[in-house]
């Protein structure tokens, strides 16, 4: 099973823009050590930056596969440029607003917000930016033959895709 | 940047193609010289090349023009795959023919002499994508 870091798709503008939220909670185990308590410091459960950047990638992965109704393998192919600069606590909620910056056969460029929402202060704060380079596998490794099932939008995605109301994407068969 | 309209001087696209490889590679713009090469003096992996057309096609688009460089145009693509075009690991005549053909902004005579599929990186220079974007700005 993939791993998932996104709970849900907000908004959907084909071709252009994805929304995604994820709310981040004590239950994922992860957060306990991270950071643990040590040296007398108290424990200080934030969600790593390198999971915000999975996130995103999700959001902007699935926004990327969706123009071509996911018959391409999209992958991650480059973090272009990455800077969070607040920490995301448990109970709180990140949202990932994913944008296509550029796109053509081989791959595409997206441009994302990252944002916090505070159930406190009952406030949204945008907290990064993120910009990823996606490369469409089977147009990219000089020959090297992949196999036909679309391993890269599995059950997880579409499990999610439906959830949000966007059933109508199935894999090809 | 230059008014629409206007043609850029072969400065400031040097300076506009610096712009896009320290965006693109994160390189120091002290490295990034006309003779450095993209993959072997500035890290350049096969993706930054997607990143570095998009980035050029954003930086030299004119409302009145829009600069889209086709697949292949740049970078030569399949020559590997290509039973005609490479034996033995060396790029055949018909290849170097080929290359002169599609890649003018590349500098070939050197590596005429001994046409290693795998020293073809090395003519990706700066120089060599300042070229192609002056003659493809011209055309």
């Amino acid at each position: 099973m993939r791993w998932m870091w996104i709970d849900t798709i907000v908004t959907f503008e084909p071709k252009a823009r994805l929304v995604a939220v994820k709310n981040v909670s004590l239950a994922e185990e992860h957060l306990h050590d991270h950071f643990a308590a040590e040296g007398g410091l108290p424990a200080a459960p934030v969600m790593p930056n390198s999971l915000i950047i999975e996130g995103m990638a999700q959001t902007a992965g699935i926004l990327v596969g969706s123009v071509h109704d996911f018959r391409e393998k999209v992958v991650l192919a480059k973090i272009t440029n990455a800077t969070i600069s607040s920490d995301v606590r448990p109970g709180q909620t990140v949202r990932y607003d994913a944008r296509i910056d550029r796109m053509d056969a081989m791959g595409a460029s997206t441009i994302g917000v990252v944002s916090r929402f505070d159930h406190i202060s009952n406030r949204w704060t945008d907290i990064g930016s993120i910009e990823l380079m996606f490369s469409h596998l089977d147009q990219n490794m000089g020959g090297m033959e992949f196999p036909e099932e679309n391993f890269v939008f599995g059950e997880n995605f579409r499990t999610i895709l439906a959830a949000a109301g966007f059933g109508r994407f199935q894999q090809p068969t | 940047m230059a008014a629409s309209g206007t043609v850029k001087s072969r400065d400031e696209i040097i300076a506009d193609v610096q712009d896009v490889l320290e965006q693109a590679l994160g390189a120091d713009p002290g490295d990034i010289t006309l003779d450095a090469t993209l993959n072997g003096d500035l890290g350049a992996e096969s993706i930054d090349y997607l990143d570095i057309v998009f980035r050029l096609e954003k930086k030299f688009s004119t409302p009145e023009k829009p600069f889209k460089i086709a697949q292949g145009e740049m970078v030569p693509e399949n020559l590997m795959t290509d039973s005609t075009l490479v034996v033995d690991g060396k790029v055949t005549p018909k290849g170097i023919a080929l290359l002169k053909q599609r890649m003018q902004h590349l500098d070939l005579t050197t590596f005429e002499s001994n046409p290693q599929v795998d020293k073809l990186s090395d003519l990706f220079t700066v120089k060599s994508l300042v070229d192609f974007v002056e003659r493809k700005l011209k055309s």
